[in-house]
């Protein structure tokens, strides 16, 4: 039997699909496999292993981490780190980017470029000196040595971000503004901020994830437990509850539910954030 | 205000605070490592010994060639995996915005949260891995994944490819929607094959891209501090640490400030040759 080329595309375009959702079920498997191991017991698995049906479905694992295990700390820890330094560098980052995007004068480029590489250097190059640094400020072992490092460090990515944004806003906007006798300093908070809030709420996604997700500063500037974001309690509860991989997998979980919300509402501007600068 | 004096002053407090916690220690760092310091006493300065000891340091070797491993098998499996999904689910595919979401989804997990969900599979007992091994008749393929020394880099490396995959995917998928259709149904038309279509019009066109995935993935993988922590701590015997990690160690846990900011200066001059490399790429775009 003779088949149409627009059979055969279809029957083509039918083994990709097939194709793409064995790989996808398979890449999912890790998060399945979490998931099914927060809602049973220890016993269970080990008794049955792990592809018996679960005997009993309990929630009693996230209770677990949730209160012997100090996540409900962690959790509250990790907003008031994440929050402050977020607004902060997003903030500073919106004058770098507004003066990048908006003057030509000389030194620009190197500025520019000096942020852009400075959000690509490897953390362990600061973390001696910065650690000295919050321990002159008196700062180490608070949220602040941490809301410090990330507002400013964070700058590199958000600067590079904003100043692409901004530089695609049209000069005539400002022109007229100027005329009708508006400050620089207006211009940017009047016009360029309005503007940019598309691009702004995209880095905020974006940072917020990052900052969020956090660890080795958090390692580096905290001693006290009790300040530790969920990151590093993470680490503390896999040395306390060692075997109990139902529980510190539900901790896992739980600690991750913050950032699934922003990136389920906020997917769009995640995606766009991401991929900035590599379509071109 | 004289004209020319504005933009630096919306950038003086910016500069300010970047030149005291990113740029100042930076080059603190590089001073440092030229020093021996325990984090009490003052530091004393000791000329290149720091380097020259390096140089005769196993688990410095052990980590740098765990770093390179790492690169290597960081540029072949997510990135050519992640350009074969993104050129089949640049296609109609039904569903496609469903596999995409699932696929690059495991980079909005913390690597801290992967590298304790994957700790849990590769468990000896009752781990999924093992467990799934033997549920298919495999069984003397099961062991201790990440105490054993052959296998633990690998498998630390792993689940950091599980997390890398998506990003190169969105990454190509981005670079991609950039190629007109017309060119590729111009190719069509004239008898490309799939392959010739590939290799000669997508492949090139995607240039851009891929410079920017290479230097993105090898920054990644040179920055690889987390899955290693949480999941082995560097071990068994060093086997799995790699020079993020051990710097770390050094200064934090054995106070040999000024060894460890040698070892982060090394790690500093590797990834500066991709930095180098990506602020090229962003300059040539600017120039356009």
């Amino acid at each position: 039997m003779e088949l149409s080329i627009h059979q055969k595309k279809r029957i083509r375009q039918g083994i990709i699909f097939a194709a793409l959702l064995v790989f996808t079920i398979v890449w999912l498997l890790p998060i399945f496999g979490a998931v099914l191991t927060s809602i049973r017991t220890m016993d269970d698995i080990m008794n049955n292993g792990f592809w018996s049906l679960p005997k009993n479905v309990t929630f009693k694992n996230f209770f677990t981490a949730w209160s012997e295990g100090n996540l409900n700390t962690y959790l509250k820890n990790s907003f008031i780190i994440t929050i402050p330094s977020l607004i902060g560098t997003l903030a500073l980052s919106s004058l770098v980017g507004f003066a990048l995007a908006k003057y030509k004068f000389k030194g620009n480029m190197f500025i520019y470029l000096m942020f852009v590489g400075g959000m690509l250097i490897p953390f362990q190059i600061l973390l001696i000196p910065v650690f000295r640094l919050s321990n002159y400020l008196g700062i180490y072992n608070s949220y602040w040595g941490l809301i410090m490092i990330h507002t400013v460090f964070q700058m590199g990515f958000c600067s590079f971000f904003l100043r692409n944004y901004m530089i695609t806003i049209p000069e005539e906007l400002s022109e007229a503004a100027r005329i009708d006798g508006a400050s620089e300093f207006k211009i940017f908070y009047k016009i360029y901020m309005p503007l940019s809030l598309p691009a702004i709420a995209a880095l905020a996604t974006l940072e917020f994830t990052w900052i969020f997700n956090d660890y080795i500063w958090a390692l580096v500037l905290l001693r006290d437990d009790r300040l530790k974001p969920v990151t590093a309690g993470l680490a503390t509860l896999k040395g306390n509850f060692i075997t109990s991989w139902s529980v510190l997998v539900a901790g896992a979980i739980l600690a991750t539910i913050p950032t699934i919300v922003v990136f389920v509402f906020l997917q769009k501007y995640f995606i766009r954030g991401l991929t900035m600068g590599s379509g071109k | 205000m004289k004209r020319k004096y504005i933009p630096w002053a919306f950038l003086s407090i910016p500069l300010a605070f970047y030149t005291v916690w990113v740029i100042g220690p930076t080059i603190y760092t590089m001073y440092l490592s030229l020093t021996e310091w325990d984090g009490m006493t003052a530091p004393q300065f000791q000329g290149i010994d720091n380097y020259l000891q390096l140089f005769n340091d196993p688990i410095f070797y052990t980590s740098l060639v765990n770093n390179f491993k790492w690169l290597v098998i960081f540029m072949a499996i997510p990135v050519v995996i992640g350009l074969f999904l993104a050129i089949l689910l640049s296609k109609e595919i039904k569903w496609a915005r469903g596999y995409k979401a699932a696929i690059y989804s495991p980079m909005i997990l913390a690597p801290v949260v992967i590298g304790l969900i994957w700790s849990w599979i590769y468990q000896p007992q009752g781990g999924l891995l093992n467990n799934t091994l033997t549920y298919i008749g495999l069984e003397e393929l099961t062991r201790g994944w990440l105490s054993n020394p052959n296998t633990a880099l690998y498998a630390v490396i792993g689940a950091a490819v599980w997390r890398h995959t998506g990003y190169v995917m969105l990454l190509f998928l981005s670079g991609l929607t950039a190629i007109s259709p017309t060119v590729i149904e111009a190719s069509r038309i004239d008898g490309a094959s799939a392959w010739q279509r590939f290799r000669y019009i997508i492949l090139p066109l995607l240039k851009p891209t891929t410079v920017i995935v290479i230097v993105i993935t090898m920054i990644q993988s040179l920055r690889a501090f987390d899955f290693v922590s949480m999941m082995t701590r560097g071990g068994p015997f060093n086997s799995t640490n790699v020079l993020a990690h051990y710097m770390y160690t050094e200064a934090f846990k054995n106070y040999n400030m000024g060894y460890g900011a040698s070892i982060a200066v090394v790690l500093f001059a590797i990834m500066f040759i991709f930095i180098v490399m990506y602020l090229r790429q962003i300059r040539k775009g600017e120039l356009e």
